[in-house]
């Protein structure tokens, strides 16, 4: 017999409304779950749009649940489908295409709308806010067409449009209304100091301007000024604010204030209909952040699930500005009246400032510029209301040196309530992170993140993730330094990079005693990417440190988890003989190879080969190493091509081959996959490899990046070449390039994202000269290489030591 | 029953090459052996504390640690312990080096 269970209606799929039924199901919630969005996407994370913008994200990237989510999850989801009334008499929720859904709760999270300036002209083409899918996809149209922006409103949203902005090529003024900047966040000095700052990365500013008309035919093409002056704009966006999207509620009875009243509960005047998000007023307070957001659903989803909750009280909101480069943060209060003490600090050399104020030495609010690095704690301390000491002074404001800070910094940790958000963004609880460390044993961000989800989007949370994971883990904690490549040292791929060529260093070894590692000889993360830069910046006289490759790289060989291997003979463009197919099966069965499989790169793996059977297996196969362990080229997959397809038109056979030949056993910072088509057909894939090549009557057209792995990204198209030449002159370019600046393990797919596609295509094909220069380094580099079956049967020390097993 | 204790000449000095594991198998015990940077020997039973299991001679050798080839885990060579968040531990045996030979003492 099916169980009958009560059907829990949710109207708004954002993330206020989608957090909370994700923490309905994790609490085991029996409900039959309904969900009605008025936009075509399924749930998204909207606080990451200024990534979109500036380009640095896809919106797939921020998409939060996938239809999949929904299905998995048996929820009944309505897209672009807007809900008009609900009827409480009926109890049913009625949406704007007649459909009607009965229920047994409602949660209305109709989220906000951008607050549009009333004044003439504000219904013109070319006026957009900035809220949802919609207006980014207008922001990156209007900078393919349009050249000069304004964006009224210098607030959060209103700075990170004007960034996103200026990236993407526009002339931008930032139109304020104020003097200051983020006034609601940020006192008159750091708001000064962002001004500063942002001048200096392009946007313009025309401050104290109240925008009274905007000129134009059917387009803008201007902003008109209460003092008379104008701006000239082929493009406005309007960020002065957001408007809690009230509508449904009003026409459905609720009480509405300036946004849907709830109480400590969530509930609004309706029974059985509650509220969260930014479109519910809380005690007074709408809220247009991200962490109330979770704070509310937490409480609303513990209550619908009959579990013990404390009221929603209000949130404590902090502020950070996602601009690259530009470090922003303000918590609590921040502007001073007679009644604080102020504990400030402004360095104008560094240019960083930090404010914190104190109410009857409580600490009520603090501002942060150019270095946040102290924002969680101070987030954290303001939120308790903690009492200033001794040992927060010296630790927020730096004085004492650095020795002990951890340990204090784990004190506020200790103190946060298992329920409190850490990740704003993903809803995710200190006391998730603490469990992720205590029952699966993670101990690192990377971990944790894969785990709950925590820092899997704006990162802003990070510091406190690390805070607890020190906390839990004590003294086996391993700071994850500043974007070191590793727990070893505190440097960048960059600086080690640079540092090697600035001082010469020759080893590992040299590169961890000079640069001062923490482990002298490094660890399994470092070691083996120390290594590949060596190599990278000296192909002919790096000595390869086989101590410093893993296992399959120092065998030339996989390893299984039984620690037997399997070997793959390269077969160049995925052709082979019959003769060496002969060869292959007279091996296997000699040597009992338990599973011979066709690999995804049309190759042959002989899986299961005993260690010390490997290097004659080499011997009696006696084909080239197929690189299936290597961070180097490892196949070119092609299609039939034009020797027997009708309708091939390119020798996609051939060429895959003949690149196949040109770049293999060159090592790489992670695996490199190649395709080539004879046409547009696409057989071989073309769009899931670093380079895929697809052939047409004309030439050959080359896209890069894509990666059908663990992370599934379409490659870019990249150019279009009439030659073979022209072919092997760009790919080898591409190549060597991704070889000088890639990180090691760094697949193309993320190297294209890092670098800019753009910014690829300029160094490589806007400039002739780099191009061939990068082949010719990529050439020298290749003369340099041998096949390491046959080197590993010519050096019978190494080939013993590796592989033969003593039996005494 | 009294266990006897008996010394096992591995090899010499010149079939273990440093930071590299080699595999001996010694009556009923394979083992991995290793030889430090600075010349330090180190035997443990080739297999895994994973519950997974596998064998241990391939992996990453740093100091006195080594980076299991398979799981990553980190395993202080000196005393056969799995190094935190990780949990376990891995029989260790004695080497000794007399001249040339390198000898396990079982």
């Amino acid at each position: 017999m099916r169980v009958e269970r009560e059907k829990l209606v949710l109207i708004g799929n954002g993330m206020a409304g989608v957090g909370t039924i994700e923490q309905i199901l994790k609490l085991g919630g029996a409900y039959d779950i309904t969900i009605f969005g008025s936009e075509p996407h399924p749930n998204y994370n909207r606080i990451m749009l200024s990534y979109v913008l500036e380009g640095s994200k896809s919106i797939e990237d921020i998409i939060l649940n996938d239809r999949q989510w929904y299905e998995d999850n048996h929820i009944t989801l309505h897209t672009g489908t807007t809900v008009v009334r609900i009827d409480e008499e009926s109890r049913q929720v009625i949406a704007d295409n007649g459909l009607s859904v009965s229920y047994d709760k409602v949660i209305i999270a109709t989220g906000s709308n951008s607050f549009i300036l009333p004044v003439p002209g504000s219904t013109k083409e070319g006026v957009v806010g900035f809220r949802d899918i919609a207006d980014c996809d207008a922001m990156l149209a209007a900078a393919q067409q349009y050249r000069t922006a304004a964006v009224i409103g210098g607030g959060l949203l209103g700075l990170e449009a004007a960034k996103g902005l200026v990236n993407l090529g526009m002339d931008v003024t930032v139109v304020h209304l104020l003097e200051d900047l983020m006034e609601r966040q940020l006192d008159h000095t750091a708001s000064s100091m962002l001004q500063a700052e942002l001048k200096r990365q392009g946007v313009k500013f025309a401050m104290g301007k109240q925008t009274v008309e905007l000129t134009g035919e059917e387009r803008v093409n201007g902003l008109r000024f209460s003092d008379g002056t104008e701006l000239q704009a082929d493009f406005v966006v309007m960020a002065v604010g957001i408007k809690p999207n009230t509508q449904l509620a009003k026409d459905s009875g609720i009480t509405v204030n300036r946004g849907i009243v709830v109480n400590d509960y969530l509930q609004t005047s309706m029974e059985n209909v509650y509220s969260v998000g930014e479109c519910t007023e809380h005690r007074g307070t709408c809220y247009g952040l991200v962490a109330p957001l979770f704070e509310q659903g937490m409480v609303l989803a513990k209550h619908l699930c009959g579990a013990a909750t404390q009221p929603y009280e209000g949130s404590v909101v902090a502020t950070k500005l996602k601009i690259s480069g530009v470090d922003v943060f303000s918590a609590g209060e921040f502007t001073e009246t007679a009644e604080h003490t102020v504990i400030s600090a402004k360095d104008e050399w560094k240019r960083t400032y930090k404010k914190i104020l104190l109410k009857d030495n409580m600490i009520v609010g603090a501002v942060l510029f150019g270095d946040v690095t102290e924002s969680a704690s101070l987030q954290k301390l303001v939120k308790q209301g903690a009492e200033m000491t001794d040992e927060i002074y010296s630790e927020v404001m730096g004085t004492g040196c650095c020795g002990g800070g951890g340990a204090k910094q784990g004190m506020s940790v200790e103190a946060m309530a298992d329920e409190e958000i850490v990740c704003g963004c993903n809803g995710v609880t200190k006391k998730a992170i603490v469990d992720a460390v205590t029952e699966n044993g993670f101990t690192t961000v990377d971990e944790i993140k894969a785990c709950t989800g925590a820092t899997r989007s704006c990162g802003g949370c990070k510091p406190v993730v690390e805070q607890i994971l020190q906390f839990v883990l004590g003294d086996s904690f391993q700071e994850s330094a500043k974007a070191g490549i590793c727990s070893c040292t505190t440097l960048s791929r960059d600086e080690i990079v640079a540092e090697i060529t600035a001082k010469g260093l020759k080893t590992t070894k040299e590169v961890m005693n000079v640069l001062d590692w923490k482990q002298p000889e490094g660890c399994s993360k470092c070691r083996p990417a120390v290594n590949y830069y060596l190599g990278m910046i000296y192909p002919d006289t790096h000595e390869d440190e086989k101590e410093s490759r893993f296992v399959n790289e120092r065998m030339s060989a996989n390893i299984q988890k039984d620690g037997t291997f399997t070997v793959v003979p390269r077969m160049y463009g995925g052709v082979t003989t019959p003769e060496d197919l002969k060869r292959i099966a007279d091996v296997s069965i000699k040597y009992d190879v338990k599973v011979v499989k066709v690999t995804g790169g049309q190759r042959l793996d002989l899986i299961g080969v005993k260690k010390e059977d490997v290097p004659k297996v080499w011997e009696e196969l006696d084909m080239p190493s197929g690189y299936a362990y290597a961070k180097s080229l490892r196949t070119v997959k092609t299609c039939v091509g034009n020797q027997f397809c009708r309708f091939g038109t390119q020798d996609s056979m051939g060429v895959g081959a003949m690149l196949e030949r040109k770049y293999e056993r060159l090592d790489f910072p992670a695996k490199f996959k190649m395709a080539v088509n004879g046409c547009p057909r696409n057989c071989a894939e073309s769009c899931t490899k670093d380079i895929g090549i697809v052939g047409n009557d004309g030439g050959w057209e080359v896209f890069i990046g894509g990666n059908g792995g663990i992370k599934p990204r379409i490659a870019d198209a990249f150019c279009k070449v009439k030659t073979d030449e022209e072919l092997v002159e760009v790919c080898s370019a591409v190549m060597q390039y991704y070889r000088e600046t890639g990180n090691y393990l760094e697949r193309t797919s993320e190297w294209v994202e890092r670098m800019g596609l753009e910014n690829i295509q300029r160094v490589i094909m806007d400039n002739a000269e780099n191009r061939k220069e990068l082949a010719a380094r990529i050439d020298f580099a290749l003369a340099q290489v041998s096949d390491p079956w046959k080197k590993m049967l010519d050096d019978d020390n190494t080939r013993s030591a590796l592989f033969e097993k003593a039996n005494l | 029953m009294e266990s006897t204790k008996l010394k096992y000449t591995l090899g010499t000095l010149q079939h273990f090459l440093p930071q590299i594991g080699r595999v001996v198998t010694c009556g009923p015990v394979e083992l991995a052996i290793f030889r430090t940077s600075d010349d330090q020997f180190y035997a443990v039973e080739n297999r895994s504390p994973h519950p997974k299991g596998g064998p241990l001679a391939e992996g990453i050798v740093s100091g006195y640690y080594l980076y299991d080839p398979l799981y990553d885990w980190k395993i202080d060579l000196r005393t056969g312990e799995v190094q935190a968040p990780d949990k376990g531990i891995v029989a260790t045996f004695p080497v000794t080096v007399d001249g040339d030979n390198v000898n396990v003492i079982l």
